[in-house]
């Protein structure tokens, strides 16, 4: 048989090596070439879990723990799961009607397809979880996952220890590359705020297989690649969790703080703002609904921390600071006296005063005499060591900013205010260059232009006490496993004031020891405690209506070896020493001697627990927003239902419109709960005439 | 002489054929066990089951071996005897389909046998119409340089395709295409191979440029022979002619013949996917088909190119040396539709990465050509284009299975040869290759 064509027996081998060059060429440029086959790949396959570690715990002094964690249950659901549930006795137990069910089971297919674990109620009340785990077999396709939550144990310290919120759009854009997502909570306010970058710990990643309908199909590699969750760091505070629950029940019923420092370390001991609330209130599924209804739209906002947050006129308290200053400067000395006989008239119009007589400067201060201080306010600004009164005052300021006036304290808690030491030229605005000390003369009783907050003042009360020198003021003394970040570096910074000699120091303390021996004081005696304090009252209006006064209180004790300093303020509660100086008494004595003694202090707190001294401003307003809210229980009730809803938002989210007539659009805290300043000083600030004050 | 006795049966038969068949078939089967394979379970447990596919690949193994046995068994002469009846039955079995055919993934050109087994009359065919046209072109009288024994042959060939066609089996139905290289081998003139290619050339080309970029290149193409060739055409006229005719008729085909066998011949989802392959997407408003369904108010599914996508990515992530034995991402998560049949390339190219897929086609490659190898030490015409009918069908179901996979090929539902799960492929594959090795045993004995 002739072999006709053997030839093409070549050419078809050809065409075979040809057909799988092309292959293998393709094959080169998909598997060698093209990266994003591999990216691609990844994409579809694993499944990034983000493991949540425990926060960090907050303890107080006694390594009690003030804000911990506790585990609270999310009903989860997998829609294509869930067909033979009980639907009526599910609907039943969580207090929806099939409709809800039926709405948010549609919303969750939307959102989540209907294969994956959705979470149908976030945060289930103990009762519910208790309920629902007992009829869980009845719900096919539901499960109880697990989640941490903060608590706070001893109901206390809201303003202080702060609350998480979840992140927004904003904080994500801000916080870039720092590992947050979508659905994730951050310390929003206060120490879980500042402290944030230690008390969250580092996030663990698992990586799951996933399969085409989202499945999960087990773990990547058994866990190889799985990076651990390392739980968040402890923090140790200042604070002694007595003291401030003690602060807390005194300061009921009053607007107004608390500051104690410890001033050998500058640690916070108590530190109160009130009206305040039970900080686990904005832990659980109601977190919105208390957020808006009891805190938010709260006329006396208890959101905002008084403490950092205000500033105030320091008034006599403030006395003082400048009678330190005339001694140091040498305007003064122990021999200076003022005469007063019931009014202060070298300014022409006349600035009353309570005590009269002729003082130095120890019975001065304990008497709280407007005319010395005014007196030699004046002297030191018409100081003839200094050119002008440009420079003198500018001198004084120097004195009060080595205080830490008129400067951020640089305490830990966020939006802290400055307070307000004026400067030359702030004056120049108001009055021109030939500004006479006249013009200022209330600053020297601590009223006029001179504002700080109160846990300036209670530091100034540390700095009296350790006779110059203050660390600053803060509430965590140490993080476990050391400072790593460097938070707590600058409060091991020892600051001192100008050089001050000791005689100065100890005519203040005499002073001050006297006010509680027989000044305006004496009602806050702390018995077998020798106490040294300075009481101020405050002139204030709002809206241009004269309101009572602010009491203040600044003390520190005992004065031999001062472990205590402190100072309290209450708002429009009137004399200082009726409310003021009677609540830093028994703190004192709590603190020093770890217990009230004697049965009228006992009684003596549950009268001054009892004390209302909401300013009538604010009652007023608090009763219209409850016939507002009467007027508006439709839409309340439609809201309140969306709150329950588990979709949790920030509470800068709410439409403030939401309230037709708000009380005070000014005062509303806007996200970090007081940006403003709530009370009247910024208006008094702004008037150019300088009204005559009258303090005791 | 008694050992020779002994060894009547494997006297001859070409044992690198037996071994490729083996170590491709155990690599079907691993990589079944791959796309099966799930962490969690105890696969020895459900292997010795027989209830996943990879035990049930291994059954049909195992019958494949018993068949491959029987016919080596048999004496040669019986092919060459029974081949056109055994086309007839053949051709009866695809058109029985159409009265007894069970409708499986939309297409009814399935027999149900005994034991919930399936025949698919269309893959027997392959060996039937190898054996009919081999019978046909050894016939002493036929000189197949004459035009009507290649339309004869052509009918041998392209009769069971026009079926598979009337079934929805186009992928079936293109095999049947591969006999023209072993007509080739047997002088079908080289013209309509360089014709087929052209025109597929054509297409691919309408589908990736602009129609009017292409028929200016066309043009330019044209005239550009015409200038290279103006001496001869001057001697001869009827060149010129013949050089306009062919410019005429591929502008044609460009310009209307493509958009018409997209349009009205093919269904939306193929004109999709035969875009999609070149990147680009068909708008399935134009088709008449999709037209005439949504007319008739049945909603038209849209598809898309969800399965190229998920198998070139697949393989892709593979790189290299792959992600390792019953690592593959992909396979795990079953992202790959059908992927332990038509797609199995894709658990081996995602396992084993270049370097496998590298080897894995040099094995094919090297049972190509010891085929090729083997058809041309056959001494009789039967024998040859038997074997040359073999390793055409193996060539285009590599082929195309593999370009498919990775994007090369608008997807057609054909299996990789021994390698995809299923018995009927495995066992017509083996029967093409067993023949062809009784054949080969036997080709020092009589010319037939």
């Amino acid at each position: 048989m002739p072999v006709f064509n053997q030839s093409r027996s070549r050419v078809i081998q050809f065409i075979f090596a040809g057909v799988f060059i092309a292959i293998t060429g393709q094959l080169i440029n998909l598997q060698l070439f093209s990266g994003q086959y591999k990216l691609a790949a990844d994409n579809n396959a694993f499944y990034r879990k983000v493991i949540y570690p425990d926060r960090g715990i907050i303890f107080d002094r006694k390594k009690r723990g003030i804000l911990e964690n506790t585990i609270s249950y999310d009903l989860v659901v997998i829609p294509s799961e869930a067909r033979g549930t009980d639907t009526m006795t599910l609907c039943r137990l969580l207090n929806i009607d099939t409709a809800t069910y039926k709405k948010r089971m549609r919303d969750l297919i939307f959102k989540n397809t209907s294969v994956k674990p959705s979470v149908f109620e976030a945060l289930l009340t103990p009762e519910m979880f208790a309920k629902l785990n007992e009829n869980m077999y009845r719900f096919p396709g539901f499960s109880l996952n697990e989640r941490s939550v903060r608590t706070y144990p001893y109901n206390v310290g809201a303003a202080v220890l702060g609350y998480m919120a979840e992140v927004d759009t904003g904080f994500l854009r801000r916080h870039k590359g720092e590992g947050y997502e979508m659905g994730d909570y951050f310390g929003s306010t206060g120490l879980e705020n500042i402290y944030e970058k230690v008390l969250m710990g580092q996030r663990g990643i698992k990586r799951y297989i996933r399969d085409n309908k989202g499945r999960l199909q087990g773990s990547w590699e058994n866990g190889a690649y799985d990076t651990a969750a390392v739980a968040g760091n402890n923090l140790y505070s200042s604070i002694d969790v007595e003291l401030q629950e003690l602060g807390e029940k005194l300061m009921q019923n009053k607007v107004g703080s608390i500051v104690a420092i410890d001033p050998k370390t500058g640690g916070i001991l108590c530190m109160v703002s009130a009206p305040t609330y039970n900080p686990n209130y904005l832990t659980g599924n109601q977190r919105k609904k208390h957020l808006v209804d009891m805190l938010y739209f709260d006329p006396r906002l208890p959101l905002l921390n008084r403490t950092v947050g205000t500033f105030y006129s320091p008034g006599s308290t403030f006395k003082t600071m400048v009678g330190i200053i005339g001694m140091n400067e040498g305007v003064i000395d122990d021999n200076f006296t003022v005469s007063c006989g019931g009014a202060y008239y070298g300014c022409g119009r006349p600035m009353g005063c309570h005590a009269a007589g002729t003082f130095t400067l120890k019975p001065a201060i304990s008497k709280s005499c407007n005319s010395y201080f005014a007196a030699t306010y004046r002297r030191i600004l018409e100081n003839g060591k200094y050119p002008n009164r440009d420079s003198a005052l500018s001198s004084f300021n120097q004195y009060a900013y080595s205080f830490g006036l008129g400067r951020r304290l640089g305490v830990d808690l966020p939006s802290e205010k400055m307070g307000n030491m004026p400067t030359p030229k702030y004056y120049h605005g108001i009055f021109g260059k030939n500004w006479q000390s006249c013009n200022i003369i209330s600053n020297s009783i601590g009223q006029g232009e001179i504002t700080t907050t109160l846990t300036q003042l209670a530091n100034v009360m540390a700095i009296i006490a350790n006779k110059g020198w203050y660390y600053t003021p803060h509430l965590i003394d140490s993080i476990e496993g050391g400072d790593e970040l460097g938070m707590l570096e600058k409060f091991k910074i020892k600051h001192k004031t100008k050089e001050i000699p000791e005689y100065v120091w100890e005519e203040v303390h005499e002073g001050m020891q006297g006010t509680m021996e027989f000044g305006t004081g004496f009602y806050a005696k702390v018995p077998g405690i020798n106490v040294c304090g300075k009481t101020g009252t405050v002139e204030n209006a709002y809206r241009g209506e004269k309101l009572k006064d602010h009491a203040f209180f600044g003390a520190f004790a005992p004065r031999e070896n001062p472990r205590i300093a402190i100072a309290v303020m209450c708002e429009n509660a009137g004399y200082g020493a009726t409310s003021a100086a009677p609540i830093a008494s028994l703190l004192i004595e709590k603190y020093l001697k770890d217990s009230i003694s004697g049965n009228d202090r006992k009684a003596k707190i549950e009268q001054l627990a009892k004390m209302d001294l909401i300013p009538p401003q604010m009652k007023r307003q608090m009763a219209k927003r409850d016939s507002l809210r009467q007027a508006q229980q439709m839409a309340t009730a439609k809201k309140a239902a969306r709150d329950t809803s588990g979709v949790e938002e920030a509470p800068e989210e709410i439409e403030i419109e939401s309230i037709p007539s708000k009380p005070n659009p000014t005062k509303t805290p806007k996200k970090d709960s007081g940006r403003t300043a709530a009370v009247l000083p910024e208006e008094l600030r702004k008037s150019t005439s300088i009204k005559r004050k009258t303090a005791a | 002489m008694n050992r020779r006795n002994q060894n009547i049966v494997t006297q001859g038969v070409d044992y690198v054929v037996i071994w490729l068949y083996a170590i491709l078939v155990a690599i079907g089967i691993l990589c079944i066990f791959m796309v099966e394979y799930r962490p969690n379970t105890d696969w020895l447990a459900s292997f010795l089951d027989g209830k996943t596919s990879y035990s049930k690949q291994l059954i049909f193994a195992g019958v494949c071996a018993i068949v491959a046995t029987f016919i080596l068994l048999t004496d040669s002469k019986l092919f060459t005897a029974f081949a056109n009846l055994f086309y007839l039955l053949g051709i009866l079995l695809m058109i029985a389909t159409f009265a007894i055919g069970k409708n499986i993934n939309g297409s009814k050109s399935w027999i149900p046998l005994a034991g919930g087994f399936n025949l698919q009359p269309a893959e027997l065919c392959k060996i039937f119409v190898s054996l009919a046209l081999a019978k046909y072109l050894s016939r002493q009288e036929i000189d197949f340089s004459k035009i009507r024994s290649q339309l004869v042959a052509g009918a041998i060939a392209l009769a069971p395709a026009v079926l598979s066609i009337l079934q929805h089996e186009l992928g079936l139905a293109l095999v049947y295409t591969s006999f023209v290289i072993a007509m080739y081998r047997e002088g079908l003139p080289a013209q309509i191979l360089i014709i087929g290619s052209s025109f597929g050339a054509l297409v691919v080309a309408t589908l990736i440029l602009e129609p009017n970029v292409l028929a200016i290149i066309l043009t330019i193409i044209a005239a550009v022979v015409i200038f290279v060739l103006r001496k001869q055409i001057k001697k001869k006229k009827g060149l010129l002619t013949m050089i306009i005719t062919i410019w005429l008729v591929c502008v044609g085909v460009q310009r209307f013949v493509v958009p018409y066998i997209f349009n009205n011949v093919l269904e939306c989802y193929q004109s999709t996917r035969i875009y999609s392959m070149v990147g680009k997407e068909y708008n399935c408003d134009d088709n008449k088909h999709a037209q005439d369904k949504s007319s008739s108010n049945k909603t038209v599914r849209k598809p898309d190119d969800y399965n190229v996508r998920q198998s070139k990515i697949a393989i892709g992530s593979g790189g290299f040396f792959g992600r390792g034995f019953l690592k593959g991402t992909q396979t795990r998560g079953k992202y790959v539709p059908a992927q332990s049949t038509d797609f199995i390339f894709t658990s081996l190219g995602e396992a084993f990465g270049f370097v496998g897929c590298l080897i894995f086609l040099i094995i094919y490659l090297f049972l190509l050509i010891r085929i090729v190898r083997i058809a041309e030490r056959q001494r009789s015409t039967f024998s040859r284009v038997y074997a040359y009918s073999v390793a055409s069908i193996l060539l285009f179901h590599i082929a195309v299975n593999v370009s498919m996979t990775i994007g090369l090929f608008p997807i057609v539902g054909i299996p990789l040869p021994l390698v995809s799960y299923g018995g009927s492929s495995l066992l017509t594959f083996t029967v093409l290759i067993f023949i062809l090795l009784r054949l080969d045993a036997d080709r020092q004995m009589v010319l037939r």
